[in-house]
């Protein structure tokens, strides 16, 4: 147990360092492949080891690497338990597919070496986040991934809008994690111990006030809107399109995003005894879910379109873990994984076949000339839009049924999902219209052709599991919700509803989302409307939140900077330093003309002196 | 007529103030500095004539550093007179204000 | 004891240094003094090993007295704190000196001057006796002095004038107050003495305390810099060459905090309980305004200067929050600013040889030309900003965690620095490493040669080490500083403090 744990580390991590050190020798695809083989490695060895949870209820373990920071209660340890096995499963998976379609995305790129040693990174951070056994090794987990992010979104960083997009992710992910360490501050002088055990135990006991609870479940989620891309934090994500589009289905869509849905679920303990700190998650999510699906509708770029998608569907599962249905959170983070890196890859799939473009007004008619790329992508548009009985009908379902379950003022954010999930239905429908169907659009020059064997492959196995991937938590078959059970066992979950209720929220989303699907089929069936006008500017621009930051962070804050440096530092206090130092010259200056040169006046001066004393001393009557 | 200490006083404030009178006027450095030189005579004479009437030893001991002192210093400053001389042909101090402030 | 190990390590570099200037050959004046370094860095890593890191007293101590009346003599010793200071000293030096063939002009008396400086550094670190401490604190001001402004850039006067009388203004406050604070303990002890151990057996008024805590911390506020004593620091480093720039940010900085921790701490505990407010403030205030002056500087070399204000700010708050994991963590941090800002001036010098400017504007695009050096500059960046997994983090983990116990509102605007670490060093990696090429002189650069290579290696090593495992450089400084701790314990009413109002059952649960 212990090395084959400490192996699914290993082998992304020998990956990266191997790629790192000898990637541009390897050559391609040989870095590809190793790569590859080694996110696989972990999957395998991570099936392997989920299987005890599966035939009954095999215990939580843990694996000590080292002594790490005693003074904090905390050693490098791993835990592995169900909940961070899913996340494990999900990871290497759904990561083991994109490093796969990556080999034929990256072909010819000078730097394809680089690209999959910062992959393998990624993996190894990621997988360090979801299988620490402390806040701190957590913590070390979600800084490397923020690390891997940055290198990966400034891949190509030749492009300054690129590089400046890599720069974004990191800092307001940074901004998140002030949040988190402000929690973890919280958390170690209320426990003494940043070990999950310690904490959780603790929090069960009794030792965590109302308020105590409240202030660090808030600041972890300020932490998790930022990995997560929530309101107010979320602007980074959009940017973060520049990066290679791989890395936008592996890190944008599939994983990184959900860490803080997974750290919120987590701690579900704290959140618990926090119910304002919970429903503020909830509603944050839910605010985050309706405000990105909006200005989804507006995009032209395919990849953004899918970007704010993904906001918005993070805004779902963070509906979910604030409702206290940590197993529909994840579910629905495990689905959308599924769904979201299947569009991801099957734009980037779009993007290749039409040499770079990215402009949807610029696409059209492509369903005939990349059958498979249709076909799967059809596939994720129904399991988005929440069309049973694909895998995103049945975690939506779930998260929106434990929220009306909920009663009173929950029942208001069961609203707002249900819009969202139209609006999500209608501009999916519309991404997919304008893609796939109609008159081509395309730029002179432009001949689309289907991606090569290597990149359709996973496309279809994330179809496949797009396809099925719900059925593993029906409310006739609840699986994943008695696997996790464990882990969540002291914690009080909320449910669904059963029943003829049950049936009836069922229904209503599902109308939702074919009434989106019919609206978009309407309006863009025969033609492409023109979309201009001050809404449509008004959402294609974000709301111009994105202005509004730059000018009052970038611009304001440079100006308050620059007076800082140019003003207050060099005039104000070194300026008073060096104003101290020009005195002393003046000063010198005016006593200059004492001395003469004359050798003898000096004489003449130091006798008149000793003259003076002597009679000073004299005249008080002896020395 | 006994010699007492106030003859030695009076001698050595004869001797320095002689010594004084010729730092002040003369302007030949060479002259100037025998004027400094009688100057710490002067005082070393006190010091003697002191620790004898007082019948103390340190007297005679400052008269030691005193001595070492100008002895060490006349090196270093008939070392720089010539150098100057040498470089200027005049020995006269008020030719040398170089260091005019 | 039988070999003086201690009085070894100071004389070996001096030794060095007149070796260099005795052999009168320019060509072997950098590879002699390398060796002599080389040869320190032995004896500092044998002493490393050596040292029996359970133990909080002073080990390898050298003692024999000079002027009994005065109470002076020659005493040397090593405790955690030190020591790891005393090997950063010795590991920093080979690496400046091999750092330095830039220097064409006076090379033997510029390899001198490194190697009386590291003397004078390490005679620091080691004495025991306030008047040799002091001794060494201003003979190393003389060659840090020369080494700016005999072979620095253009305005190396101006700075190294204003180096020299910012640390003389200190070290005659200093002065003062350990010769005060000599003779006001002759009551109590007997005589004057200079001698630390011995002075920690004086009880001094609370009133005695302030007055000396003023004059020594003045004089180590200003080496480390604390805010508003920190204008020297950019136009230093600004002038100074690369190997001296490595020094000053590496080891010349910690000089300072050394001296507070060491005197000001546990001499006069009284005074440092009552002035924590106002060191935790300025601290503060340090890391959020070098931070912030940093972001817009169009210097390389002032903006890695405003950012070590930053980082001290943050050793300064976790020395004075005076909990066992804020002042390990201060500790640790600055052996960790000391690599990675060191290793920062190393690359920008690296920079600056090939294009010979130091505006931000003048690069861009750096990286297609030169992967590797742009590599170890977001290597170092990232160490710099805090990444787990490299050193940085552990230190900034350790001080702003440790300082919540007991200065929990500057922690919080502490922890603030965090993002603006990540904003001023990853726009400057913009600006100079990505992007087109814009500047035509960029071109043909070349990437990073096998001396250079030789530099990085194992500073980054080291880097990675400590990130990924500190417990050993933990274990060394815990006992020092929990003896530090124990004794403001003793001798005021301050009361180290712990987690929770529960905090007992959490041990047992961890147990």
């Amino acid at each position: 147990m212990d090395l084959s744990l400490s192996l699914i580390i290993f082998l992304p991590m020998g990956g990266m360092l191997l790629l790192f050190g000898f990637g541009k020798r390897i050559g391609e695809p040989g870095a590809g492949i190793v790569a590859t083989l080694a996110v696989v490695g972990s999957f395998l060895i991570a099936v392997v080891l989920a299987f005890d949870f599966i035939n009954g209820d095999g215990p939580a373990e843990t694996v000590r690497w080292f002594e790490w920071l005693p003074a904090f209660g905390v050693e490098a340890e791993l835990r592995w338990d169900q909940l961070s096995a899913l996340m494990t499963l999900v990871v290497t998976g759904v990561g083991s597919l994109i490093h796969l379609y990556s080999i034929g995305y990256m072909r010819g790129d000078p730097g394809f070496g680089r690209f999959f040693s910062y992959l393998n990174l990624f993996i190894t951070s990621m997988l360090i986040l979801v299988l620490a056994n402390n806040f701190a090794l957590l913590f070390v987990g979600w800084e490397l991934v923020g690390l891997s992010s940055y290198l990966l979104i400034s891949f190509w960083f030749e492009r300054p809008i690129a590089a400046a997009a890599g720069k974004k992710a990191f800092i307001v992910n940074r901004v998140g994690d002030v949040g988190f360490i402000l929690a973890l501050m919280l958390i170690f002088s209320v426990f003494g111990s940043l070990g999950f055990d310690t904490v959780f135990e603790g929090a069960h006991r009794g030792e965590l006030t109302v308020t105590m609870a409240t202030a660090i479940a808030l600041l972890l989620l300020v932490g998790a809107a930022g990995k997560s891309a929530q309101l107010p934090l979320y602007v980074w994500l959009p940017d973060a399109m520049e990066g290679p589009t791989p890395v936008s289905a592996l890190i944008h869509a599939a994983t990184m995003v959900t860490a803080g849905v997974y750290m919120v679920a987590r701690t579900g303990a704290i959140f618990e005894l926090a119910p304002i700190a919970a429903a503020t998650v909830a509603v944050v999510g839910g605010a985050t879910a309706l405000f990105a699906a909006t200005i989804a509708i507006a995009q032209r770029d395919i990849k953004r379109v899918l970007a704010y998608s993904t906001i918005s569907q993070l805004g779902y599962m963070f509906m979910g873990v604030g409702a206290a249905a940590y197993t529909a959170g994840v579910f629905h983070l495990m689905t959308h994984a599924f769904f979201k890196a299947l569009l991801f890859l099957g734009a980037g799939s779009v993007i290749h076949g039409m040499s770079g473009e990215q402009d949807m007004h610029k696409m059209g008619g492509l369903a005939r000339k990349m059958p498979v790329t249709f076909a799967t992508m059809a596939i994720a548009w129904l399991a988005i839009s929440g069309i049973p009985p694909f895998a995103g009908f049945w975690s939506k379902d779930e998260i929106l049924g434990v929220v009306f379950e909920r009663g009173g003022l929950w029942q208001v954010l069961w609203g707002v999902g249900l819009v969202t999930a139209l609006l999500t239905a209608f501009y999916m429908t519309r991404m997919m219209w304008l893609t796939f169907f109609g008159e081509p659009r395309w730029d002179d020059g432009v001949e689309p052709h289907e991606s090569p064997r290597l990149m359709t492959v996973p496309l279809v196995v994330l179809a496949g599991l797009s396809v099925v991937g719900g059925l593993v938590n029906t409310p006739f078959k609840a699986t994943l919700e008695h696997f996790l059970d464990p882990v969540f066992e002291a914690v009080h979950l909320a449910h669904a509803p059963d029943g003829s209720l049950a049936w009836i929220l069922a229904a209503v989303s599902v109308a939702a989302g074919i009434i989106g699907i019919g609206a978009a089929i309407l309006r863009y069936r025969s033609r492409v409307p023109v979309e201009d006008g001050l809404g449509w500017r008004l959402l294609g621009n974000g709301y111009y939140i994105d202005d509004v930051y730059a000018g009052v962070f970038a611009g304001g804050g440079k100006l308050g900077a620059d007076w800082l440096a140019f003003r207050f530092d060099v005039r104000g206090i070194d300026g008073a330093v060096e104003g101290i130092g020009s005195l002393t010259r003046k000063a010198g200056g005016w006593l200059r003309p004492l001395q003469t040169g004359f050798v003898r006046s000096y004489g003449l001066a130091i006798i008149a002196g000793a003259v003076g004393l002597l009679a000073w001393f004299l005249s008080r009557g002896g020395i | 007529m006994a010699v007492t200490p106030g003859w030695y006083m009076a001698l050595a404030a004869v001797l320095f103030i002689i010594g004084a009178g010729g730092m002040l006027l003369r302007r030949n450095a060479l002259v100037m500095f025998m004027s400094i030189e009688l100057m710490l005579n002067a005082v070393n004479l006190t010091f003697v004539a002191a620790g004898r009437e007082l019948n103390v030893l340190e007297g005679q001991v400052a008269v030691f550093f005193v001595m070492v002192v100008a002895a060490a210093e006349v090196v270093v400053g008939l070392a720089i007179i010539i150098a100057v001389f040498r470089r200027r042909q005049t020995a006269s101090v008020d030719e040398l204000t170089q260091l005019r402030g | 004891m039988d070999f003086p190990i201690l009085s070894a390590l100071i004389a070996l570099p001096v030794a060095g240094g007149l070796a260099v200037l005795l052999v009168k050959r320019d060509e072997l004046a950098l590879p002699l003094s390398i060796t002599s370094s080389l040869v320190t860095f032995g004896g500092a890593a044998w002493l490393l090993f050596a040292f029996e890191s359970g133990e909080a007293g002073f080990q390898f101590v050298e003692k024999s007295t000079w002027h009994e009346p005065w109470g002076v003599g020659w005493h040397l010793g090593v405790d955690g704190i030190s020591l790891l200071m005393v090997v950063l000293t010795a590991f920093l030096f080979p690496i400046a000196l091999l750092a330095s063939t830039a220097i064409t002009h006076r090379v033997r008396q510029y390899a001198a001057s490194m190697l009386f400086l590291q003397a004078g550094i390490t005679g620091v670190f080691l004495s025991l006796d306030l008047l040799v401490f002091f001794i060494f604190w201003e003979a190393m001001l003389v060659p840090m002095y020369f080494i700016i402004g005999i072979w620095g850039g253009e305005r190396r006067v101006h700075a190294a004038v204003k180096f020299f009388i910012f640390t003389a203004f200190g070290s005659a406050l200093m002065f003062a107050g350990i010769l005060s604070l000599g003779f006001l303990v002759s009551d109590q002890l007997g005589g004057p003495t200079f001698d630390f151990v011995e002075l920690l057996g004086a009880d001094l008024t609370r009133n005695a305390q302030l007055w000396l805590f003023g004059a020594f911390g003045i004089s180590f506020a200003i080496k480390v810099p604390v805010f508003p004593f920190h204008t020297w620091l950019p136009d230093a480093h600004v002038e100074a060459p690369t190997g001296g720039s490595v020094i000053l940010a590496g080891v010349l900085l910690k000089l300072g905090v050394y001296g507070l921790i060491r005197f000001n701490l546990t001499l006069f505990p009284k005074a440092a309980v009552d002035l924590v407010p106002v060191l935790a403030v300025l601290a503060v205030i340090g890391i959020l305004y070098g931070a912030i002056v940093a972001i817009v500087q169009t210097d390389i070399k002032r903006l890695v200067a405003y950012s070590s204000v930053s980082h001290l700010g943050f050793v300064v708050l976790g020395v004075f929050a005076l909990t066992t994991q804020s002042l390990q963590g201060g500790v640790i941090q600055m052996v960790n600013h000391g690599l990675t800002t060191g290793l920062l001036f190393l690359l920008v010098g690296m920079i600056y040889e090939r294009r010979h400017t130091r505006q931000i504007s003048e690069f861009g695009g750096l990286a297609t030309v030169m992967p590797l050096l742009a590599g170890a500059f977001l290597f170092t960046a990232f160490a710099s900003i805090g990444l787990p997994g490299l050193n940085g983090f552990v230190g900034e983990f350790f001080v702003l965690l440790g300082s919540y116990l007991s200065l929990p509102g500057y922690a919080i605007a502490a922890t603030f620095g965090v993002v603006l670490a990540a904003v001023y060093l990853l726009w400057a990696y913009q600006r100079m490493f990505t992007g087109e090429i814009t500047v035509e002189a960029n071109r043909g650069l070349s990437d990073l040669s096998v001396r250079e290579k030789i530099i990085i290696i194992p500073m980054a090593a080291l880097v990675v080490f400590l990130g990924v495992y500190p417990k050993p450089a933990l274990e060394i400084i815990e006992p020092s500083v929990d003896a530090i701790l124990e004794r403001i314990e003793e001798q005021t009413d301050y009361v180290v403090p712990e987690f929770g109002s529960t905090g007992d059952i959490a041990v047992e649960v961890a147990e």
